[in-house]
Protein backbone atom coordinates (compact mmCIF):
# COMPACT_ATOMS: atom_id res chain seq x y z
CA UNK A 1 0.00 0.00 0.00
CA UNK A 2 1.20 3.48 -0.81
CA UNK A 3 1.79 5.91 2.04
CA UNK A 4 -0.99 8.41 2.68
CA UNK A 5 -1.91 11.08 5.15
CA UNK A 6 -4.97 10.53 7.33
CA UNK A 7 -7.26 13.10 8.86
CA UNK A 8 -10.47 12.56 10.82
CA UNK A 9 -12.34 15.87 11.03
CA UNK A 10 -14.97 16.32 13.74
CA UNK A 11 -17.64 18.04 11.63
CA UNK A 12 -18.93 17.97 8.06
CA UNK A 13 -17.80 21.55 7.52
CA UNK A 14 -14.27 20.65 8.61
CA UNK A 15 -14.37 17.57 6.40
CA UNK A 16 -15.29 19.61 3.31
CA UNK A 17 -12.46 22.01 4.09
CA UNK A 18 -9.98 19.20 4.76
CA UNK A 19 -10.89 17.55 1.48
CA UNK A 20 -10.43 20.79 -0.51
CA UNK A 21 -7.15 21.58 1.16
CA UNK A 22 -5.75 18.08 0.58
CA UNK A 23 -6.37 18.52 -3.14
CA UNK A 24 -7.36 16.33 -6.11
CA UNK A 25 -6.70 12.63 -5.66
CA UNK A 26 -7.75 12.72 -2.03
CA UNK A 27 -10.29 10.06 -1.14
CA UNK A 28 -13.13 10.08 1.33
CA UNK A 29 -13.04 7.12 3.74
CA UNK A 30 -16.21 5.85 5.42
CA UNK A 31 -16.57 2.14 6.20
CA UNK A 32 -13.44 1.35 4.20
CA UNK A 33 -14.70 -1.97 2.89
CA UNK A 34 -14.09 -0.97 -0.73
CA UNK A 35 -11.48 1.77 -0.45
CA UNK A 36 -9.10 0.13 2.04
CA UNK A 37 -9.46 -3.17 0.18
CA UNK A 38 -8.48 -1.57 -3.14
CA UNK A 39 -5.65 0.35 -1.46
CA UNK A 40 -4.22 -2.98 -0.33
CA UNK A 41 -4.28 -4.08 -3.97
CA UNK A 42 -2.63 -0.82 -5.11
CA UNK A 43 -5.67 -0.19 -7.31
CA UNK A 44 -6.55 2.89 -5.27
CA UNK A 45 -3.49 4.99 -4.43
CA UNK A 46 -4.71 8.18 -2.77
CA UNK A 47 -2.01 10.43 -1.30
CA UNK A 48 -4.47 11.55 1.37
CA UNK A 49 -7.63 10.22 3.00
CA UNK A 50 -10.32 12.14 4.88
CA UNK A 51 -12.27 9.96 7.32
CA UNK A 52 -15.98 10.82 7.48
CA UNK A 53 -17.12 7.61 9.19
CA UNK A 54 -18.16 9.15 12.49
CA UNK A 55 -19.43 12.56 11.35
CA UNK A 56 -22.58 13.34 13.36
CA UNK A 57 -24.19 15.11 10.37
CA UNK A 58 -24.19 11.85 8.40
CA UNK A 59 -25.85 9.72 11.07
CA UNK A 60 -29.47 8.77 11.50
CA UNK A 61 -32.32 7.42 9.42
CA UNK A 62 -36.02 8.32 9.31
CA UNK A 63 -38.39 5.80 7.76
CA UNK A 64 -41.58 7.20 9.32
CA UNK A 65 -41.83 10.54 7.52
CA UNK A 66 -45.02 11.38 5.63
CA UNK A 67 -43.34 12.44 2.37
CA UNK A 68 -39.97 10.75 2.17
CA UNK A 69 -37.60 8.30 3.81
CA UNK A 70 -34.20 9.69 4.70
CA UNK A 71 -30.98 7.80 5.27
CA UNK A 72 -27.87 9.54 6.57
CA UNK A 73 -25.01 8.56 4.28
CA UNK A 74 -23.05 7.40 7.33
CA UNK A 75 -25.76 5.01 8.55
CA UNK A 76 -24.56 1.42 8.62
CA UNK A 77 -25.93 -1.14 6.18
CA UNK A 78 -26.77 -3.46 9.10
CA UNK A 79 -28.82 -0.81 10.89
CA UNK A 80 -30.83 0.17 7.82
CA UNK A 81 -31.39 -3.48 6.88
CA UNK A 82 -32.83 -4.17 10.34
CA UNK A 83 -35.12 -1.12 10.50
CA UNK A 84 -38.59 -2.53 11.33
CA UNK A 85 -40.56 0.09 9.39
CA UNK A 86 -38.39 -0.31 6.31
CA UNK A 87 -38.75 -4.09 6.44
CA UNK A 88 -42.52 -3.76 6.63
CA UNK A 89 -43.18 -0.91 4.20
CA UNK A 90 -40.25 -1.17 1.74
CA UNK A 91 -39.02 -4.76 1.87
CA UNK A 92 -37.10 -4.34 -1.40
CA UNK A 93 -34.89 -1.68 0.20
CA UNK A 94 -34.30 -3.69 3.39
CA UNK A 95 -33.67 -6.93 1.49
CA UNK A 96 -31.19 -5.33 -0.88
CA UNK A 97 -29.02 -4.55 2.13
CA UNK A 98 -29.66 -7.77 4.08
CA UNK A 99 -28.71 -9.87 1.05
CA UNK A 100 -25.48 -7.96 0.46
CA UNK A 101 -22.08 -8.88 1.90
CA UNK A 102 -21.82 -10.44 5.39
CA UNK A 103 -22.98 -9.18 8.77
CA UNK A 104 -19.39 -8.16 9.56
CA UNK A 105 -19.19 -6.01 6.42
CA UNK A 106 -22.70 -4.64 6.95
CA UNK A 107 -21.55 -3.51 10.42
CA UNK A 108 -18.73 -1.52 8.77
CA UNK A 109 -20.01 -0.29 5.41
CA UNK A 110 -22.22 2.80 5.19
CA UNK A 111 -25.26 3.23 2.97
CA UNK A 112 -23.59 6.24 1.32
CA UNK A 113 -20.30 4.52 0.62
CA UNK A 114 -22.13 1.43 -0.61
CA UNK A 115 -23.42 3.39 -3.61
CA UNK A 116 -19.85 4.01 -4.77
CA UNK A 117 -18.47 0.51 -4.36
CA UNK A 118 -16.34 -0.43 -7.33
CA UNK A 119 -16.60 -3.36 -9.69
CA UNK A 120 -15.51 -6.88 -8.73
CA UNK A 121 -14.09 -7.48 -12.24
CA UNK A 122 -11.12 -9.79 -11.65
CA UNK A 123 -9.00 -8.02 -14.24
CA UNK A 124 -9.68 -4.65 -12.63
CA UNK A 125 -8.83 -5.95 -9.15
CA UNK A 126 -6.01 -8.16 -10.34
CA UNK A 127 -3.78 -5.37 -11.57
CA UNK A 128 -0.87 -5.94 -13.98
CA UNK A 129 -0.27 -7.75 -16.26
CA UNK A 130 -3.96 -7.51 -17.19
CA UNK A 131 -5.00 -4.51 -19.27
CA UNK A 132 -7.97 -2.61 -17.88
CA UNK A 133 -9.38 0.63 -19.26
CA UNK A 134 -10.99 1.38 -15.93
CA UNK A 135 -7.75 1.04 -13.99
CA UNK A 136 -5.36 2.29 -16.67
CA UNK A 137 -7.22 4.21 -19.39
CA UNK A 138 -6.23 3.17 -22.89
CA UNK A 139 -4.63 -0.12 -21.86
CA UNK A 140 -7.47 -2.30 -23.18
CA UNK A 141 -9.95 -4.72 -21.64
CA UNK A 142 -8.96 -8.26 -20.68
CA UNK A 143 -12.56 -9.20 -19.89
CA UNK A 144 -13.76 -8.80 -23.48
CA UNK A 145 -12.99 -12.21 -24.96
CA UNK A 146 -11.70 -13.31 -21.55
CA UNK A 147 -13.31 -14.81 -18.46
CA UNK A 148 -16.49 -12.76 -18.51
CA UNK A 149 -18.97 -15.05 -16.73
CA UNK A 150 -19.91 -12.31 -14.27
CA UNK A 151 -19.64 -9.37 -16.63
CA UNK A 152 -22.30 -6.97 -17.78
CA UNK A 153 -24.98 -7.79 -20.33
CA UNK A 154 -26.43 -4.27 -20.31
CA UNK A 155 -24.66 -0.94 -20.66
CA UNK A 156 -21.28 -2.30 -21.70
CA UNK A 157 -19.21 -1.16 -24.65
CA UNK A 158 -16.02 -1.85 -26.55
CA UNK A 159 -13.90 -0.41 -23.75
CA UNK A 160 -15.39 -2.07 -20.66
CA UNK A 161 -18.01 -4.60 -19.58
CA UNK A 162 -17.41 -4.41 -15.82
CA UNK A 163 -20.53 -5.09 -13.73
CA UNK A 164 -21.71 -2.64 -11.13
CA UNK A 165 -21.87 -5.05 -8.19
CA UNK A 166 -24.12 -3.24 -5.72
CA UNK A 167 -27.64 -4.18 -4.59
CA UNK A 168 -28.79 -1.16 -2.56
CA UNK A 169 -28.45 1.28 -5.48
CA UNK A 170 -30.51 -1.06 -7.67
CA UNK A 171 -33.35 -1.01 -5.16
CA UNK A 172 -33.00 2.74 -4.63
CA UNK A 173 -33.12 3.54 -8.35
CA UNK A 174 -36.42 1.66 -8.61
CA UNK A 175 -37.82 4.04 -5.98
CA UNK A 176 -36.52 7.27 -7.60
CA UNK A 177 -34.09 8.03 -4.78
CA UNK A 178 -32.25 11.35 -4.68
CA UNK A 179 -28.96 12.27 -2.99
CA UNK A 180 -27.96 15.34 -1.02
CA UNK A 181 -24.39 16.22 -1.88
CA UNK A 182 -22.18 18.85 -0.28
CA UNK A 183 -18.86 20.38 -1.22
CA UNK A 184 -16.90 23.63 -1.23
CA UNK A 185 -19.32 25.14 -3.79
CA UNK A 186 -22.34 24.45 -1.62
CA UNK A 187 -25.03 21.81 -1.45
CA UNK A 188 -26.94 20.22 -4.31
CA UNK A 189 -29.48 17.49 -4.95
CA UNK A 190 -28.71 14.73 -7.42
CA UNK A 191 -31.12 12.04 -8.59
CA UNK A 192 -29.54 8.64 -7.98
CA UNK A 193 -30.27 7.90 -11.64
CA UNK A 194 -27.77 10.67 -12.45
CA UNK A 195 -24.98 9.38 -10.21
CA UNK A 196 -23.58 6.38 -12.07
CA UNK A 197 -22.52 6.54 -15.72
CA UNK A 198 -22.01 3.88 -18.35
CA UNK A 199 -18.38 3.26 -19.31
CA UNK A 200 -18.52 4.50 -22.91
CA UNK A 201 -15.02 5.59 -23.91
CA UNK A 202 -14.13 6.51 -20.31
CA UNK A 203 -14.57 3.46 -18.06
CA UNK A 204 -12.38 5.15 -15.44
CA UNK A 205 -15.14 7.69 -14.93
CA UNK A 206 -17.85 5.88 -12.94
CA UNK A 207 -19.96 8.64 -11.42
CA UNK A 208 -20.78 12.32 -11.66
CA UNK A 209 -19.58 13.48 -8.23
CA UNK A 210 -16.69 15.92 -8.14
CA UNK A 211 -13.65 14.70 -6.24
CA UNK A 212 -14.31 17.22 -3.45
CA UNK A 213 -18.00 16.40 -2.95
CA UNK A 214 -19.49 14.24 -0.19
CA UNK A 215 -22.84 12.40 -0.28
CA UNK A 216 -24.58 13.36 2.94
CA UNK A 217 -28.08 11.91 2.67
CA UNK A 218 -30.21 9.56 0.60
CA UNK A 219 -33.88 10.43 0.22
CA UNK A 220 -36.67 8.21 -1.11
CA UNK A 221 -40.16 9.57 -1.95
CA UNK A 222 -42.92 7.72 -0.13
CA UNK A 223 -44.93 5.32 -2.33
CA UNK A 224 -47.68 2.80 -1.70
CA UNK A 225 -45.80 0.42 -4.02
CA UNK A 226 -43.23 -0.07 -1.26
CA UNK A 227 -45.32 -2.71 0.47
CA UNK A 228 -45.62 -4.72 -2.72
CA UNK A 229 -41.89 -4.89 -3.31
CA UNK A 230 -39.00 -7.30 -3.21
CA UNK A 231 -35.30 -7.51 -3.96
CA UNK A 232 -34.78 -10.91 -5.51
CA UNK A 233 -31.12 -11.93 -5.78
CA UNK A 234 -29.79 -15.04 -7.51
CA UNK A 235 -26.26 -16.08 -6.55
CA UNK A 236 -23.78 -18.91 -7.01
CA UNK A 237 -24.33 -19.77 -3.36
CA UNK A 238 -27.27 -19.20 -1.04
CA UNK A 239 -25.70 -16.31 0.85
CA UNK A 240 -22.70 -13.97 0.86
CA UNK A 241 -22.10 -13.62 -2.88
CA UNK A 242 -22.55 -10.98 -5.53
CA UNK A 243 -25.59 -11.28 -7.77
CA UNK A 244 -25.53 -13.34 -10.94
CA UNK A 245 -28.78 -11.51 -11.54
CA UNK A 246 -31.09 -9.55 -9.28
CA UNK A 247 -34.27 -7.57 -9.60
CA UNK A 248 -35.85 -4.84 -7.50
CA UNK A 249 -39.56 -4.75 -8.18
CA UNK A 250 -42.47 -2.82 -6.66
CA UNK A 251 -46.11 -2.93 -7.69
CA UNK A 252 -49.56 -1.84 -6.68
CA UNK A 253 -52.47 -3.89 -8.03
CA UNK A 254 -56.01 -2.73 -8.70
CA UNK A 255 -59.23 -4.52 -9.60
CA UNK A 256 -58.70 -8.04 -10.88
CA UNK A 257 -54.94 -7.91 -10.35
CA UNK A 258 -54.32 -5.16 -12.91
CA UNK A 259 -51.00 -3.40 -12.42
CA UNK A 260 -51.43 0.23 -11.39
CA UNK A 261 -47.95 1.32 -10.36
CA UNK A 262 -44.88 -0.65 -11.37
CA UNK A 263 -41.17 -0.22 -10.79
CA UNK A 264 -38.48 -2.55 -12.12
CA UNK A 265 -34.68 -2.38 -11.88
CA UNK A 266 -32.08 -5.09 -12.40
CA UNK A 267 -28.70 -5.65 -10.75
CA UNK A 268 -25.58 -7.74 -11.20
CA UNK A 269 -26.09 -7.64 -14.97
CA UNK A 270 -25.29 -4.06 -15.98
CA UNK A 271 -22.50 -1.51 -15.84
CA UNK A 272 -24.55 0.68 -13.53
CA UNK A 273 -27.77 0.35 -11.49
CA UNK A 274 -30.28 -0.35 -14.27
CA UNK A 275 -33.87 0.87 -14.28
CA UNK A 276 -36.10 -0.90 -16.80
CA UNK A 277 -38.76 1.47 -18.17
CA UNK A 278 -39.61 -0.93 -21.01
CA UNK A 279 -40.45 -3.66 -18.49
CA UNK A 280 -42.61 -1.20 -16.57
CA UNK A 281 -44.44 -0.19 -19.78
CA UNK A 282 -45.01 -3.85 -20.62
CA UNK A 283 -46.85 -4.29 -17.32
CA UNK A 284 -48.79 -1.03 -17.16
CA UNK A 285 -52.48 -1.90 -16.99
CA UNK A 286 -51.83 -5.60 -17.58
CA UNK A 287 -52.97 -8.33 -15.24
CA UNK A 288 -49.93 -9.55 -13.33
CA UNK A 289 -49.52 -13.25 -14.06
CA UNK A 290 -46.79 -15.62 -15.18
CA UNK A 291 -47.01 -14.59 -18.81
CA UNK A 292 -46.98 -10.83 -18.26
CA UNK A 293 -44.17 -11.21 -15.71
CA UNK A 294 -42.14 -13.17 -18.25
CA UNK A 295 -42.82 -10.52 -20.92
CA UNK A 296 -41.61 -7.81 -18.52
CA UNK A 297 -38.42 -9.78 -17.87
CA UNK A 298 -37.84 -10.21 -21.59
CA UNK A 299 -38.36 -6.49 -22.13
CA UNK A 300 -35.79 -5.70 -19.43
CA UNK A 301 -33.18 -7.77 -21.28
CA UNK A 302 -34.19 -6.87 -24.85
CA UNK A 303 -30.98 -4.88 -25.30
CA UNK A 304 -28.69 -7.42 -23.64
CA UNK A 305 -25.38 -8.19 -25.31
CA UNK A 306 -23.62 -11.38 -24.24
CA UNK A 307 -19.89 -11.99 -24.27
CA UNK A 308 -18.16 -15.37 -24.23
CA UNK A 309 -19.29 -17.04 -21.00
CA UNK A 310 -22.20 -14.97 -19.70
CA UNK A 311 -25.08 -15.59 -22.13
CA UNK A 312 -26.82 -17.89 -19.62
CA UNK A 313 -27.43 -14.86 -17.42
CA UNK A 314 -29.84 -13.34 -19.97
CA UNK A 315 -32.38 -16.13 -19.43
CA UNK A 316 -31.51 -16.16 -15.72
CA UNK A 317 -32.14 -12.41 -15.58
CA UNK A 318 -35.50 -12.71 -17.35
CA UNK A 319 -36.59 -15.38 -14.87
CA UNK A 320 -35.26 -13.35 -11.95
CA UNK A 321 -37.46 -10.39 -12.95
CA UNK A 322 -40.46 -12.68 -13.41
CA UNK A 323 -39.95 -14.33 -10.02
CA UNK A 324 -39.50 -10.95 -8.33
CA UNK A 325 -42.80 -9.81 -9.86
CA UNK A 326 -44.53 -12.92 -8.51
CA UNK A 327 -43.22 -12.24 -4.98
CA UNK A 328 -44.02 -8.52 -5.17
CA UNK A 329 -47.51 -9.25 -6.50
CA UNK A 330 -48.26 -11.54 -3.55
CA UNK A 331 -47.07 -8.90 -1.13
CA UNK A 332 -49.14 -6.21 -2.87
CA UNK A 333 -52.31 -8.20 -2.20
CA UNK A 334 -51.63 -8.66 1.51
CA UNK B 1 4.53 11.24 3.32
CA UNK B 2 2.83 9.07 5.85
CA UNK B 3 2.74 10.57 9.30
CA UNK B 4 1.92 8.51 12.34
CA UNK B 5 -1.41 8.94 14.06
CA UNK B 6 -1.80 8.65 17.82
CA UNK B 7 -4.55 6.11 18.38
CA UNK B 8 -6.06 5.18 21.74
CA UNK B 9 -8.46 2.31 22.27
CA UNK B 10 -9.08 -0.66 24.52
CA UNK B 11 -8.47 -4.30 23.69
CA UNK B 12 -10.24 -6.83 25.90
CA UNK B 13 -10.63 -4.11 28.51
CA UNK B 14 -7.00 -2.96 28.51
CA UNK B 15 -6.14 0.55 27.39
CA UNK B 16 -3.75 0.82 24.44
CA UNK B 17 -2.03 3.88 23.01
CA UNK B 18 -0.06 3.51 19.80
CA UNK B 19 1.50 5.70 17.12
CA UNK B 20 0.09 4.10 13.99
CA UNK B 21 0.89 4.26 10.32
CA UNK B 22 -2.57 4.79 8.77
CA UNK B 23 -1.84 1.86 6.45
CA UNK B 24 -1.95 -0.63 9.33
CA UNK B 25 -5.09 -2.72 9.57
CA UNK B 26 -6.53 -3.48 12.98
CA UNK B 27 -5.71 -7.14 12.28
CA UNK B 28 -2.01 -6.37 11.75
CA UNK B 29 -1.90 -4.18 14.86
CA UNK B 30 -3.49 -6.92 16.97
CA UNK B 31 -1.17 -9.61 15.65
CA UNK B 32 2.11 -7.79 15.06
CA UNK B 33 2.10 -5.04 17.66
CA UNK B 34 0.02 -6.46 20.50
CA UNK B 35 0.91 -10.12 20.14
CA UNK B 36 -2.74 -11.16 19.94
CA UNK B 37 -2.40 -13.81 17.25
CA UNK B 38 -5.75 -15.48 17.85
CA UNK B 39 -7.37 -13.42 15.11
CA UNK B 40 -6.27 -15.01 11.86
CA UNK B 41 -5.28 -13.57 8.51
CA UNK B 42 -7.00 -15.74 5.92
CA UNK B 43 -7.65 -13.67 2.81
CA UNK B 44 -6.80 -10.16 4.12
CA UNK B 45 -9.60 -8.79 1.90
CA UNK B 46 -12.76 -9.18 3.98
CA UNK B 47 -13.90 -12.32 2.22
CA UNK B 48 -13.24 -15.15 4.71
CA UNK B 49 -14.10 -13.86 8.20
CA UNK B 50 -11.09 -15.45 9.95
CA UNK B 51 -10.13 -12.03 11.36
CA UNK B 52 -13.54 -11.28 12.90
CA UNK B 53 -13.41 -9.24 16.12
CA UNK B 54 -15.91 -7.03 17.93
CA UNK B 55 -15.62 -3.24 17.91
CA UNK B 56 -17.96 -1.45 20.31
CA UNK B 57 -19.81 -4.73 20.64
CA UNK B 58 -20.35 -5.33 16.91
CA UNK B 59 -18.56 -7.88 14.76
CA UNK B 60 -16.34 -6.58 11.98
CA UNK B 61 -13.57 -7.95 9.79
CA UNK B 62 -10.40 -6.46 11.28
CA UNK B 63 -8.42 -6.85 8.04
CA UNK B 64 -10.50 -4.16 6.30
CA UNK B 65 -10.47 -1.78 9.24
CA UNK B 66 -7.70 0.81 9.23
CA UNK B 67 -6.55 0.65 12.85
CA UNK B 68 -6.64 4.45 13.15
CA UNK B 69 -10.43 4.15 12.87
CA UNK B 70 -10.72 2.41 16.26
CA UNK B 71 -9.52 5.52 18.06
CA UNK B 72 -11.71 5.94 21.16
CA UNK B 73 -13.43 2.57 20.65
CA UNK B 74 -13.32 -0.80 22.40
CA UNK B 75 -12.08 -3.96 20.71
CA UNK B 76 -12.77 -7.52 21.84
CA UNK B 77 -10.81 -10.41 20.38
CA UNK B 78 -10.91 -14.18 20.82
CA UNK B 79 -8.34 -13.75 23.62
CA UNK B 80 -10.99 -11.88 25.62
CA UNK B 81 -13.65 -14.57 25.39
CA UNK B 82 -12.61 -17.23 27.93
CA UNK B 83 -13.02 -16.54 31.64
CA UNK B 84 -10.14 -15.03 33.68
CA UNK B 85 -9.40 -18.51 35.05
CA UNK B 86 -9.13 -19.88 31.52
CA UNK B 87 -12.54 -21.57 31.59
CA UNK B 88 -13.95 -21.81 28.09
CA UNK B 89 -16.91 -19.65 27.16
CA UNK B 90 -20.05 -21.78 26.64
CA UNK B 91 -19.82 -21.19 22.87
CA UNK B 92 -16.18 -22.33 22.85
CA UNK B 93 -17.19 -25.43 24.81
CA UNK B 94 -20.01 -26.01 22.33
CA UNK B 95 -17.46 -25.93 19.47
CA UNK B 96 -15.55 -28.68 21.28
CA UNK B 97 -18.69 -30.69 22.06
CA UNK B 98 -20.05 -30.53 18.51
CA UNK B 99 -16.83 -31.10 16.53
CA UNK B 100 -17.22 -27.62 15.04
CA UNK B 101 -13.67 -27.54 13.70
CA UNK B 102 -11.05 -29.64 12.02
CA UNK B 103 -7.90 -27.60 11.36
CA UNK B 104 -9.04 -24.76 13.60
CA UNK B 105 -7.77 -21.86 11.51
CA UNK B 106 -11.19 -20.28 11.00
CA UNK B 107 -12.35 -21.07 14.54
CA UNK B 108 -11.49 -17.80 16.33
CA UNK B 109 -13.42 -15.89 13.67
CA UNK B 110 -16.28 -18.39 13.81
CA UNK B 111 -16.51 -18.00 17.60
CA UNK B 112 -16.46 -14.19 17.46
CA UNK B 113 -19.08 -14.26 14.72
CA UNK B 114 -21.17 -16.83 16.60
CA UNK B 115 -21.16 -14.75 19.78
CA UNK B 116 -22.39 -11.76 17.79
CA UNK B 117 -24.93 -13.85 15.90
CA UNK B 118 -26.50 -14.91 19.20
CA UNK B 119 -26.30 -11.42 20.73
CA UNK B 120 -27.94 -9.87 17.65
CA UNK B 121 -30.88 -12.24 18.00
CA UNK B 122 -30.02 -13.92 14.71
CA UNK B 123 -29.77 -17.47 16.09
CA UNK B 124 -33.51 -18.09 16.46
CA UNK B 125 -33.71 -20.66 13.64
CA UNK B 126 -31.18 -22.76 11.76
CA UNK B 127 -31.69 -20.77 8.57
CA UNK B 128 -31.04 -17.54 10.49
CA UNK B 129 -27.79 -18.99 11.82
CA UNK B 130 -26.71 -20.17 8.35
CA UNK B 131 -27.49 -16.76 6.85
CA UNK B 132 -25.79 -14.76 9.58
CA UNK B 133 -22.73 -17.02 9.80
CA UNK B 134 -22.20 -16.95 6.02
CA UNK B 135 -19.41 -14.39 6.30
CA UNK B 136 -17.16 -16.99 7.95
CA UNK B 137 -15.77 -19.58 5.56
CA UNK B 138 -14.50 -22.99 6.70
CA UNK B 139 -12.41 -24.87 4.18
CA UNK B 140 -12.60 -28.07 6.23
CA UNK B 141 -16.37 -27.92 5.83
CA UNK B 142 -17.24 -28.10 9.52
CA UNK B 143 -20.43 -26.15 8.88
CA UNK B 144 -22.86 -28.71 10.39
CA UNK B 145 -20.84 -28.71 13.62
CA UNK B 146 -20.59 -24.91 13.66
CA UNK B 147 -24.34 -24.65 13.18
CA UNK B 148 -24.92 -27.16 16.00
CA UNK B 149 -22.54 -25.29 18.32
CA UNK B 150 -24.15 -21.90 17.76
CA UNK B 151 -27.60 -23.44 18.09
CA UNK B 152 -26.62 -25.11 21.38
CA UNK B 153 -25.01 -21.99 22.83
CA UNK B 154 -28.13 -20.04 21.92
CA UNK B 155 -30.05 -22.49 24.09
CA UNK B 156 -31.96 -24.11 21.26
CA UNK B 157 -32.63 -27.62 20.17
CA UNK B 158 -32.47 -28.73 16.55
CA UNK B 159 -34.82 -27.04 14.05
Amino acid sequence: MRPYTYTAPATLEEAVRALSEAGPGTKVLAGGTTLFDLMKLDIETPPAVVDIRALPELAGIDTAGPRELTFGAGALMADVAADPLLRRDYPALAESLAKAASQQLRNMATVGGNLLQRTRCTYFRGGPPFPCNKRLPGSGCAAIGGLDRGHALLGGGDACVATYPGDWAVALIAFDAVLDVTGPRGTRTLPLAGLHVEPGERPDREHTLAWDEIVTRIRVPVTAAGRGSTYHKVRDRESYAFALASAAVAVTLGEGGAVEECRVAVGGVATRPWRCPSAEEELAGAVLDRRSARRAGAAAFAGARAGTHNAFRIELGIRTVAEALRIAGERALR
Amino acid sequence: MTSEVVTEFTVNGQAVRLDLDPRESLLDVLRERLGLTGSKKGCDHGQCGACTVHVDGRRVVSCLLPAVQVNGRSVRTIEGVAGPDGALHPLQQAFVDHDALQCGYCTPGQVMSGLACIAEGNAGADDDIREHMSGNLCRCGAYPGILAAVRAAAGRREG
